[in-house]
């Protein structure tokens, strides 16, 4: 009874053209790795496995009706997630491929906007394929490239052997200014762990917490002086205000925030809060009594672009105990 | 009282009713399961999963769409054939209409099987989110986004487009074929007065509506989607507009299937704690089938004399309640 009441984790497979996704895709489809994934892809002639749980599908997104232009979902999704769902206990996860050219936004969006997809999976995590020689033209040249790195929660950063060190150095300091919470593993033709990209457990609250905000001052600007990520620090918060603040923080600055992740002391409160969202759409959950001994400590992070990080940060301040 | 027969199918129970005397369940992992007294079948009907099943309405065969890209008619002997094929589609909206059609749909394409085999093609601009057909002559409806669709099957003639913006996720006719409904991904149902496409919102749900009945004569659309059974009442020209639906059987729970009975006055109404409740429509009077149970409710249907009523649920928890004691 456990086994159809828990849920079922889901990874997110995004990366541009050419950067070594099907590679990866393949690994997965192949190797030994003691799990069962049914598989959501959109270009089913370059997977060459015969397996009953790949899936073929057609990207197809919708704006939900709720007035809210950035609220818009994987309909198709929707309708595979269902259907698997009728076949738990046949796989362990799910791992969804997104085509080259795609914002990962819906797909995330659907994981919160869906009742049904929301209480019967979680997103693992967003793993992004980058190609260390061509990553920075693709930036240059398509929105999506950069968006991809931003929602990311693991980036392979592929092909680093066809790179100088200081073209790979250049490559990792654009990565760290678009997303410093993002765990960034080197590879060639793909080769990693599968268990360094599969099952991480949600996004990993860890970073959160290790990554230094001064680590974003660091790197270079390659494009734009915009602030593309944000990291606020406090000690206990008041509820009250807070969830008031992130409403409209969220509400105001939705369209550019891309993802928002967070662990929050609540004064009197003897639990750690978790909240996570993408563009206005935030959620968030008790996780984990905090420790004996651990700090009580407020971390939350945006990641976006053209942030207002005064307004945020006083925003936020102002919700303190 | 009641007496209650549980069968554990160890699957998902996609959906449940009678075939005859037998019981019979279609199941997430491909399976059709048959009950009658001493005697069970199973039948393995596809090679994969169950993603759509239908009674046909002569209550002979059993009609399921898979994962395996078929349709297969599955008889209570345990007989089953393939009546339509495309592999390599996943078929998750199936209807069976008038002259022996059956219509079935994957990602943009709705097919319709006439019954000498002839099978005809209705590609849609988005995806098909259900398909249905009017009681009389053969037109097929589709739900896709933004719309829902009537289509002529083997006359000619273009399709009727009914905007509504959203994504509709399923459809159904009245009996009489005067309205057409559509489930939608928001908490709402919408509906068309076919003969002038009047619109009628029916919106107010917590959850999404992904269980729909019609009572005896179509006089009520029994819903699932709220704490309670929803029914709009379709009983004059104007259907439920301007009108308040009956709330039946109502409790801190959501209602995942409802199931009209066939000819009295009553619905069948299934829990997402597993729980079923037979309430009658006039005097809300509410009579126990199941007790909760493990796992929220997923199928539920009554036999043609209205005297048994089949359940299944998502961890595998099925039986049949003979409410005749």
């Amino acid at each position: 009874m456990t086994n159809a009441t828990q849920p079922i984790p889901v990874t997110v497979l995004t990366g541009y053209l050419g950067a070594g996704k099907t590679t990866l895709l393949n690994r997965i489809l192949t190797e030994d790795h003691g799990k069962k994934y049914a598989v959501i892809v959109n270009e089913f002639g370059e997977v060459g496995i015969d397996n009953d749980l790949v899936v073929d599908t057609d990207e197809e997104i919708f704006e939900m009706n709720n007035g809210c232009i950035c609220c818009t979902v994987r309909g198709d999704l929707i309708r595979i997630l269902e259907g698997l769902m009728k076949r738990k206990g046949r796989f362990d996860a799910v791992l969804i491929e997104t085509t080259g050219l795609a914002d990962p936004a819906p797909v995330a969006q659907t994981f919160f906007m869906d009742d049904d997809v929301r209480s019967k999976t979680r997103l693992d995590a967003i793993v992004t394929v980058v190609d260390a020689k061509n990553l920075m033209a693709r930036i240059d040249d398509s929105p999506e490239a950069e968006d991809q790195v931003a929602f990311a929660d693991v980036i392979l950063l592929n092909k680093v052997d066809l790179v100088s060190a200081e073209e790979l150095a250049a490559v990792r300091a654009e990565i760290a200014a678009i997303n410093p919470y993002a765990r960034v593993i080197e590879t060639e033709r793909c080769a990693v762990d599968l268990g360094e990209v599969l099952d991480r457990g949600a996004f990993d609250l860890n970073r959160i917490l290790a990554v230094e905000p001064e680590f974003l001052t660091s790197g270079h600007h390659h494009h734009d002086e915009s602030v593309k990520s944000i990291s606020l620090k406090a000690g206990d918060m008041q509820p009250e205000a807070f969830f008031d603040w992130i409403n409209r923080a969220t509400q105001e600055q939705g369209p550019k925030i891309r993802r928002l992740k967070g662990i929050i002391a609540f004064e009197n409160d003897p639990e750690r809060y978790v909240v996570q969202g993408v563009h206005m759409i935030v959620e968030g959950d008790h996780q984990r009594a905090w420790k004996p001994g651990e700090t009580r400590q407020s971390r939350l992070v945006f990641i976006g672009r053209d942030l207002d990080f005064e307004a945020l940060k006083a925003g936020f301040d102002a919700c303190r105990a | 009282m009641p007496t209650l027969v549980p069968h554990d199918l160890d699957a998902y129970v996609v959906a449940c009713g009678f075939l005859g005397e037998a019981a019979v369940f279609a199941l997430g992992d491909g399976r059709i399961e048959i009950r009658d007294g001493e005697i069970s079948h199973r039948v393995e009907a596809h090679d994969g999963g169950i993603l759509a099943a239908v009674f046909t309405a002569d209550g002979k065969a059993l009609l399921t769409a898979g994962d395996d890209g078929r349709v297969a008619r599955t008889t209570a002997d345990g007989a089953s054939e393939t009546l339509f094929e495309k592999s390599g589609k996943w078929l998750d909206q199936l209807a069976e209409g008038p002259q022996g059609a059956i219509a079935c749909a994957a990602g943009r394409m709705a097919w319709v099987r006439l019954a000498d085999g002839t099978v005809v093609e209705f590609p849609h601009e988005k995806s098909v989110g259900g398909v249905g057909f009017l009681p009389k002559g053969l037109r097929l409806a589709t739900a896709t986004t933004d719309k829902a669709m009537l289509h002529w099957v083997t006359a000619k003639g273009a399709p009727v487009d009914m905007p509504w913006k959203g994504a509709h996720t399923g459809i159904t006719t009245s009996p009489d074929g005067k309205f057409l409904v559509t489930t939608m991904q928001e908490p709402a149902l919408h509906g068309w007065r076919i003969d002038d496409m009047k619109h009628m919102r029916m919106t107010g749900y917590p959850t999404k509506v992904k269980s729909i009945s019609w009572s005896a004569k179509g006089r009520f659309l029994a819903t699932s989607g709220a704490n309670a059974a929803i029914l709009w009442p379709f009983l004059t020209k104007d259907g439920p507009m301007g009108k308040n639906p009956l709330q039946l059987g109502p409790r801190d729970r959501i209602v995942s299937r409802v199931a009209c009975h066939p000819t009295e006055e009553v619905v069948a109404i299934g829990y997402d704690d597993g729980m079923v409740l037979a309430v009658r429509f006039g005097d809300a009077a509410e009579v126990l089938l199941r007790k909760p149970g493990a796992a929220p409710l997923s199928a539920l249907a009554w036999d043609p004399a209205g005297v048994r009523v089949a359940y299944g649920a998502e961890t595998g928890e099925a039986g049949v309640i003979d409410i005749r004691g």
